[in-house]
This record gives structure tokens, sequence and C-alpha cells, in this order.
């Protein structure tokens, strides 16, 4: 059933052409096909060939984000017929990504958000220059499996540690895994501020978002 | 005559300028500091918020009073370093936050005995026209560490200095570290020994500290370098043309508040612009692009007459083997060649973030030959063959003549012992050594003949009642590196 559209929708993520997204996304509603479906049969098997593909070295990083765009083209059309229906997306984990305070890079941070969100992840992206109050609020009021602190500049690594901080002392730390990425961290760093873990890139991002949740009791 | 590289066709470069201008004006410059904003809407800017959109007559004023040149002053007042025309030198990177340690193979964080080691490479190599505040010391608090940085590279060296702040307080302090080297402010506006490089943040965009440094800078009379740094693909337009304009709206923008904080105050057309990797997602410091835009956005500030910087010489490489040799050498050349006044990035490896010596004495090779090459071929004798042929006929014994003794040295480049010419049989037993373990025992050399420019008691003293105070209320309860 619907093979054809399915595979349509595939392309058109591997194209990154958000507006043929659109289209096809308003077509299967139109059709009467289960958005989740068309989300999990046709638009994710695109960013899973892009993904492939990208750690393949075929295709580079702005396919990967153009894909990952295309995607949330493609959720954004399909996103009220999900609530009208009651269905949710099967989330691998909720995540809370940003950049420090005092650290305005965004393009790090970018990919891994797209990176978690294309292989399943619910990511909640509070931007760039964000306080550890900010963090902290959001990772309870969406009751946040991981936290991931991004920090570009040797001057703002340690916002990362007061994030730790401030998630230890509001007692969220029992539920909440840390990650932490960005040029100048490292493994050792992210031992001495007490995070769970540290991500070389946005593959090795995803690869311990999921070993974290292993950690937490989720299946591999 | 002297060979030149120019990456930008001359009717391009107007194009470049007037597309800079028009960004100016939309989408503006993001500015955050409240006095800077001021600043510009006293003088015809518009304002709405932190958006600044800078009139074109406004940037063309600030254009008219930046000076054309300028020096760097070594320690006993000659003026060493020349901002201006197309003189180029070079001087060793300094963004390091890591040390590479040739010996181990691995990169660590880098301390203050690091940093005194690459001064001391660095004072040994006359290429290096300029030292830098070349790596963050991690046994310094970082609230004392730009001003730390530059009170070890005085303490050290007699050459120029090319340094930067990273707090506002960090530019007053160095200020008073400098002028008590010079022997007070006015010596200091005189004859000054450093720069500061200030970046603004790509796209457009200066933050707070950042503008406030500029106009600091421009107040104090201490030369400032704008080191623009758009990353074309990732935070600039991913053709190297858009990159150079958004550079060249940068560099205007921050010429426009430097210039009205203090009118005449010198400033450097620089930066460190760079390609972003597709692959990687990493800043491409050793990539050809890079050394193109290094090149153009060089050309473009020369056709406004203005000093020049760029960020060459870099590697993406993490160990002293072929590609870093590669990419410092090109870019090297591309940056000679282009008449760069200063060309910051020499010793860097991975990107820009890890110093090392042992690189800092190959890069020296590159330099020296790229600054050969730069010489072109002249006719430095009357007649260019037949004098000598006159004496030797055909026997060929060029290597007995007079011209050849008085002027070998200056035909050719004389390399140091890292550059290997030798027989095989002699490179063998002298243990078959490759770049790195040449560079390595050149490193060992320069150190045992470096010694320490006597500063005069008073001098030292000077420095000493600076940094004391400052260290002690930081914490630190000894000097490192002294």
């Amino acid at each position: 059933m619907h093979e054809e559209l399915f595979a349509a929708m595939r392309q058109s993520v591997i194209d990154g052409d958000t507006d043929r997204v659109r289209q096809l996304a308003q077509q299967s509603l139109d059709l009467g096909v289960d958005p989740l479906d068309a989300i999990n049969l046709g638009f994710v098997r695109g960013v899973n060939y892009v993904g492939e593909q990208f750690g393949l070295g075929e295709m580079f990083l702005p396919d990967l984000v153009m894909g990952g765009e295309a995607m949330k083209a493609a959720v954004a059309v399909l996103e009220p017929e999900m609530t009208r229906r009651g269905s949710r997306r099967a989330s691998l984990g909720t995540v809370v990504l940003g950049t420090v305070k005092g650290d305005i890079h965004e393009i790090g941070k970018t990919l891994v958000q797209t990176m978690l969100t294309a292989t399943g992840f619910l990511v909640h992206d509070l931007g760039v220059d964000v306080p550890a109050e900010t963090f902290v609020a959001r990772a309870r009021e969406v009751d946040a499996d991981i936290v991931g602190l991004s920090a570009l500049l040797t001057t703002t690594m340690p916002a990362q540690r007061l994030v730790v901080q401030a998630l230890e002392r509001e007692g969220l730390r029992p539920r909440v895994r840390v990650m932490v990425g960005g040029a100048p961290v490292t493994r050792e760093w992210a031992v001495e501020i007490g995070a769970d873990g540290y991500g070389e890139d946005a593959m090795a991002a995803v690869t311990l978002a999921r070993t974290l949740m292993v950690g937490k009791g989720a299946a591999p | 005559m002297t060979p030149r590289l120019e990456v930008l066709e001359r009717a391009l470069i107007p194009r470049i300028l007037e597309e800079a201008f028009g960004l100016l004006d939309e989408p503006g410059v993001r500015v955050q500091a409240p006095r800077a904003v001021e600043l510009l809407t006293a003088n015809g800017a518009t304002a709405r918020g932190e958006v600044v959109r800078i009139p074109e007559p406004l940037v063309r004023q600030a254009l008219a009073t930046a000076p054309r040149e300028f020096h760097l002053h070594a320690r006993d007042g000659r003026p060493t370093v020349r901002y201006g025309g197309d003189t180029v030198q070079f001087d060793p990177g300094s963004s390091g936050v890591q040390i590479f340690d040739a010996e181990r193979g691995e990169h660590r964080p880098s301390c203050a005995a690091d940093l005194v080691r690459l001064v001391q490479v660095a004072e040994m190599l006359p290429v290096y026209a300029a030292q830098s505040t070349a790596v963050v010391c991690c046994d310094v608090p970082q609230e004392i560490g730009d001003l730390y940085r530059l009170f070890l590279v005085l303490w050290h060296s007699d050459k120029p200095i090319v340094t930067g702040a990273f707090t506002a307080s960090g530019t007053r302090l160095m200020i008073d570290l400098l002028a008590a080297d010079s022997g007070g402010r006015d010596a200091l506006v005189a004859r000054p020994r450093a720069v500061f490089d200030v970046c603004p943040s790509p796209p457009l965009h200066w933050s707070e500290f950042a503008a406030e440094n500029l106009m600091d800078l421009a107040r104090a009379g201490v030369p400032a370098e704008i080191v623009s740094v758009p990353m074309a693909g990732a935070t600039a337009p991913v053709t190297l043309a858009g990159a150079v304009v958004q550079h060249a709206a940068e560099c205007l923008s921050g010429i426009t508040i430097h210039q009205l904080a203090g009118p005449g105050a010198p400033v450097v057309w620089g930066g460190a612009p760079a390609i972003f990797d597709m692959r990687t997602g990493t800043t491409a410091m050793g990539a050809i692009e890079t050394a193109l835009l290094g090149a153009a956005c060089a050309q473009v500030g020369k056709s406004l007459e203005l000093p020049t910087h760029g960020y060459l010489c870099g590697s993406d490489a993490k160990c002293i083997d072929a590609q870093a040799g590669m990419e410092a050498g090109m870019a090297a050349l591309v940056g000679a060649l282009s008449g760069i006044n200063m060309i910051s990035g020499a010793g860097m490896l991975d990107f820009l973030a890890s110093q090392s010596a042992e690189k800092l004495v190959v890069d020296a090779e590159a330099i020296g030959a790229a600054l050969r090459l730069r010489r072109g071929v002249t006719a430095s004798t009357d007649s260019l063959a037949a004098a000598m042929f006159a004496q030797t006929g055909l026997n060929g014994e060029f290597l007995k003549l007079r011209e050849t003794r008085q002027l070998f040295r200056t035909e050719q480049h004389l390399p140091s012992s890292v550059i290997d010419r030798s027989t095989l049989r002699a490179w063998q037993e002298q243990g078959g050594r490759d770049t790195a373990a040449r560079a390595g025992a050149r490193v060992a050399q320069l150190l045992a003949s470096y010694e320490r420019p006597a500063l005069g008691t008073g001098r030292e003293a000077a420095l000493l009642q600076v940094i004391e105070p400052e260290a002690r209320r930081s914490g630190l309860d000894r000097l490192p590196g002294l």
C-alpha cells in the first residue's frame, strides 16, 4: 500500500526538497494515510539514508542539514493529524539541548540536534547562550532523559559544570544524564565536571545518547 | 621584480565593497555594546535595538582617518615591524589552547613553561618579525590569562608582539603593562610594541566585549587588528566571494567604531577567514581555499590602502607530518606573494588549537623560502653571466669565483638543518631522521643558544609592579614561567 508514495517521500528528504516534502505530506493526509506510517515508512527512511551516506563520506553536511530541515517540514504538516488521532511517534528518549551561557556558537549543537532527531530522539533545542536555570527548568518540564551541553570556547566550558551542578542542586541528576561536547571539550573534562559522557562529533553524540539510554534501562 | 599574487580580478573589488557597504545598511550590524551603538547613532547611523545601520559616508569618513601605515617597535625602540604597503612579515599563531608534545606525540593543555619555550624558539628565528602570545597558560587563573601571557612574552623577548585581551579589564591592565615596558603611556603611543587582535563574531556581530575593546584601544592609541573570521558555508556565504564581502563588511564596521572612538588610531584590516569542511564540520585552516580567502581579503584591504593581516600557515594535521608541511608551506607562499603585512598562524596544528615548537622551526623554513621567492630573480651584477664566463671560460669552475662567494648568500635562501639536502649515505649515517626528528633537534639547539634579553632592572621592576598584585588577587602564589 502506498509504496510509491513512501518511496517519493524518502527521495524528497534525500533531495532536501522541503516544498516537495510538504506536498507529499499533504497528499498522504488527503489519501487518509496514517501520519505515523508516512513518517516511519516514508520520510524517516530518507533521513536514515542520508545519515548512512554521510557516515560513508558520500554525502556532506549540507545534505544532512537539509535532510533534517525536510524532516521537520514533514512533521509540521503531519502533526495536527497525529494529535487528532492521539498517536505519538515512538521516541528513543527526550533530549534537552543547547549551547551554554556566554557562548553563541550554534553549528555543532544544531548538527547534534539534527542527528538526534533523525535517529528518533525527541529533541528540545534551547538555542544558544542558554543559562543553567533554563536547562534545569526545561529538563523538568519535559521530563528529559538527557541534557546535552555545547561549548565552543575554553572560556565558556566552565558553564557546562554550572549546569551539572544546577541539575544536582535541583534534584534532577538521578534521572537526567548529561552529555557534553564542543571543540575544546575532552573526555577528561566530562569526567572532571561530573557529566556522563562526551561526544567528539554529531555521530558520536548519537551513539553516546543511545548508550546513555541503555544505561537508563532502555532497550539498545 | 617582486612576484605578486592577485586572486581577485580588479573589477570585482568595487563590487565586493559595494555589497559590503550594502550589508552595513541591510541587514545592518548587531552591536551589543550600548556605548558603541550611541557613538554610531550620534554620528549618523540608525539603530533599532542592537541592530545598527551604518551609512556609507560614515564608513568613508572612518576610512579617511585610519592611518595608511604604522610601525611596531622592538624593545630598543627600533621600528622593526611595518604595517602598511606590501611589507610581508610573519608571527606565530596565537589561538592555542594546547601544546603538541612531540616527544610523546600527544596534545595536552599548554602551560606557562610551554609559552616560554615557544617564545624562546621564535626569538631565535629571524623570519618571525614579531612574537605572539601563542598559547593560553592552563596553570594561570583564567581572569589574568591574557595579561599574564603578555607579561611572559615581554619578559623573554625583545620583539614586537601580536596579542589580544579576553576581557575589558584585561585590555586596561595589558595597556598598563605595555606602558610599564615602554617607559610610560606617551612612549607606548609614540612607539607601540604590540597590536591587539579584536574579533567580531560572524556574521556581522560585535559582542559587547569586542566593541568595547575596539573603543578602548582606539582611545588609548594602541594598535588594533580586526580579525574577522567568516567561515564560508557555515557562518558566512559558501562562495569565497560572498565570504570576502562579509569579511569586508565586518572590518568596515569595526574600523568605523574604532575611528569614531579615536580618529587616527592605528588599525589593521585583518582576519582569519576559512572554509568549513563539509565532511567533518571543522574549520579547515590548511585548505587552499582558506589561503585564497586570506589573499582575497587582503587584496580588498589593500585597495583601501589599509595595513593588512591574515591567518595562514596553520595546519589541520595533528603531528609534524607531510600534511602539516604541505599546508603551512603552500599558505606561506600565498600569503607572502599577496603582500600581507602580518601573517599569523605559524606553529599551529589541529586547525588552530595546538601550538608546536617543532612546527615553528619547520614553518620557519617554508617562510624563509617564501620570502626568497618574493625577492624574485634580479640582475645583481652588471653583466649577468659574461663577466663570470670571462674569468673561468669553459672550465666551469664557478665555485672558485669571487662573485660566487660574495653573492651566494643573497642569491640562495640558506636552510637550517631542518631541511635535508645531504647525500643518502650521509643521511643514513646521521640516523636517517625524518623532518619531525630534525625539527626536534633544531628546537633543542635553539633553546640551548637562547639568552634572555636584558630588560634593565628598572623595567623588570615596573613589569612586576603591574603583574604581582594581579597575580596575588587571582590566587597565584608564585609567577610561573620566570
